[in-house]
């Protein structure tokens, strides 16, 4: 099974992302609140998404920036924490996954009775992101050269097919395991749904990288008994 | 000429080189014409001029247009820098009308076709009345324009506005505007002669050149004599550290064409000082690259100790050379330094003075961010990064265009 040869090549495609500032602050939890039910969804994706692309050293407390501020500059650390566990993976859609947000800041302030403001003169400042594709001259046929190309690609190819791909292309699975099942693809469906579950827990995307990398691994190994 | 792109490959992240060869596939052949108001001196200069051939190796016609001034020009147009960051001005009528003059009479000189062109900084903002109709103009703004001078500010925003689109380096700069404002970090060339490798003989011999002994350590800051920079500040800072830790300072400053305050400031500096042997005033001329290299590769810690900052790119140079950086907590080089990572944001003399006293007694501390300096500005603030976005930018605003 890890050695079939797919009918459809998986193309590699990287990207990159320009942001935009809109122009909109928020300066409490009260109008962060109105600027996240109005924000365009490009927005609430960035600020949910675009930790995975930043440094490490970037990455601040948690992995989705309201929860960040509100807990570093708000100081409030009972909603960034209700905010930061939050897996992005888990929705179907940035609509739902606002949702989701707001109803939790909603749910928080009630409980609070008071708007918690910014102590630190840092104003969450409302950004959206436009990804641009880079469609790279690399292509894989077989689990193998899958695994062999992931290791070499750089960085915003593994975005693009993990997150880019889910919540702004609609492939819910992300790319690589809905090649990895397909019929045209590698027919893998067991490794499909292993690969799937890596982006719900919580990784850098290197880390996510290098746990696809090990379970093709072990698929080519022959550990994945199921796909025999 | 196909050489060039391939020199980063050993200093940029995995597959950065290839990536920009794919972007500038999507927009070989078109022209991209950057304007400014001084051919050196200043962070945009020392940019536009190791980023044009970049953009050219990628495919791009990149061209590069300064506009001409008179003595009333500049002093006007500092005035709109000093303003528009903060500091209160006084611009008469007079100010005004030579700012609207100079940028009409730049407007019949220059040549202004391109499909895309750049106009970097208040300056040549006006020019905008010139625009080619077919062309996608943007105001790439370098400043912390966060608390405008109101005057100055609405004097200037109806020519803004009729750009296609802004580029600020962070969303606080940004303003309430009818059109697109992204946000892309300016950039330091590392093989250019100012971040290149040198050999410690050659920073020895620089440093024996310009009179500053490496007996003990050195504190070091690279900047114009401008009082954003806060080079008093820097010299109160020193004067704590040394009432415990024997060191010398170096300020460091250029000048530019389009600054006719730096005189001015360098002699409240000089004032400031007195007659300590331990303090170095280098009024160093823009072609100083090497110099100012050398000054950061000897320096022990670097300061940059801003009040207003509209990126401080002095601080990605020190990353680069890995130094961790202690800096004002203000514009760009709040994204620059990851305090305890990089270095450390601060917000007075006497914090700058408590973190310098820190790392000078932790030297494997030192020795430990600078690594991670080095790394964090390979990722963030090389101009192969910078390419990427004004690619990026193209494709875009191309895209919707069509």
């Amino acid at each position: 099974m890890a050695d079939r040869r797919a009918e459809h090549l998986f193309r590699f495609v990287s990207c990159m992302e320009l942001r935009e500032a809109l122009g909109k602050r928020a300066l409490d939890e009260q109008r962060l609140l109105e600027i996240i039910e109005e924000a365009p969804v490009d927005s609430i994706y960035y600020h949910t998404h675009s930790y995975y692309l930043r440094h490490p050293y970037a990455q601040r407390l948690f992995p989705n920036d309201f929860a960040t501020w509100v807990a570093l500059h708000a100081q409030d650390r009972v909603l960034g924490e209700k905010l930061g566990i939050l897996d992005p993976f888990a929705f179907e859609g940035i609509e739902q996954l606002r949702t989701e947000i707001v109803t939790i800041v909603t749910d928080h302030l009630r409980r609070l009775g008071t708007v918690p403001r910014c102590l630190t003169g840092e104003p969450f400042e409302f950004v959206r992101s436009h990804v641009i594709d880079v469609p790279l001259e690399v292509t894989a046929a077989t689990l193998r050269e899958f695994r062999d190309a992931l290791t070499g690609i750089e960085v915003g190819a593994v975005y693009n097919h993990l997150c880019e791909a889910r919540l702004r292309k609609g492939h819910l699975r992300g790319d690589f395991a809905f090649w990895i099942a397909a019929e045209d693809g590698l027919r893998m469906a067991e490794l499909a749904g292993q690969v799937e579950h890596v982006g719900h827990c919580g990784l850098s995307l290197e880390a996510m990288r290098g746990r696809i990398i090990d379970l093709c691994d072990r698929a080519l190994a022959g550990e994945n008994s199921a796909e025999r | 000429m196909a050489e060039l792109l391939e020199q980063y490959r050993e200093v940029a992240p995995r597959g950065t080189v290839d990536f920009l060869r794919r972007l500038g596939e999507r927009v070989a052949g078109r022209s991209m014409l950057h304007v400014n108001s001084t051919r050196s001196g200043g962070g945009v200069a020392e940019i536009l001029q190791r980023l044009l051939p970049l953009l050219q190796e990628v495919g791009v016609h990149a061209r590069w247009e300064v506009i001409a001034g008179s003595d009333l020009f500049y002093r006007t147009t500092k005035g709109f820098h000093n303003a528009l960051q903060g500091m209160k001005q006084r611009i008469t009528s007079e100010m005004f009308e030579a700012y609207l003059e100079c940028n009409r009479e730049n407007a019949r000189r220059l040549n202004l076709e391109a499909d895309v062109a750049m106009i970097h900084d208040p300056q040549p903002a006006a020019l905008i009345d010139a625009r080619p109709r077919e062309a996608a103009w943007i105001w790439r703004c370098h400043i912390d324009l966060s608390t405008p001078q109101r005057s100055v500010w609405q004097f200037l925003r109806p020519f803004v506005v009729r750009y296609q689109a802004a580029v600020f380096s962070l969303p606080k700069f940004t303003q309430q505007l009818p059109i697109s404002q992204f946000l892309v970090y300016p950039s330091i060339d590392p093989l250019s002669d100012k971040n290149r490798e040198l050999p410690p003989e050659e920073v020895s011999q620089i440093l024996r050149r310009l009179g500053v002994p490496q007996d003990k350590p050195i504190l070091l800051q690279v900047s114009r004599f401008d009082r954003f920079k806060d080079p008093v500040g820097v010299v109160e800072a020193y004067r704590l550290v040394k009432k415990s830790h024997d060191c010398r300072l170096v300020l460091a400053g250029g000048t530019a064409a389009d600054d006719p305050e730096g005189g001015e400031v360098l002699a409240e500096v000089q004032e400031t000082v007195g007659a300590d042997p331990d303090v170095h005033l280098l009024l160093l001329p823009p072609t100083a690259n090497v110099e100012i290299n050398a000054l950061q590769r000897a320096a022990t810690l670097v300061i940059q100790k801003s009040t207003r900052e509209g990126f401080g790119l002095t601080v990605s140079e020190a990353l680069w050379k890995g130094k961790p950086v202690i800096g004002g907590e203000t514009g760009g080089i709040t994204v620059q330094i990851i305090p305890g990572r990089t270095g450390y944001t601060v917000n007075s003399p006497e914090g700058t003075a408590f973190y310098i006293k820190r790392l000078l007694n932790e030297p494997e501390q030192i020795a430990a961010m600078g690594v991670q300096a080095k790394e964090y500005a390979r990722h963030r603030f090389l101009i192969t990064r910078h390419v990427q976005d004004y690619l990026g930018l193209m494709i875009y605003l191309g895209d919707r265009r069509q």
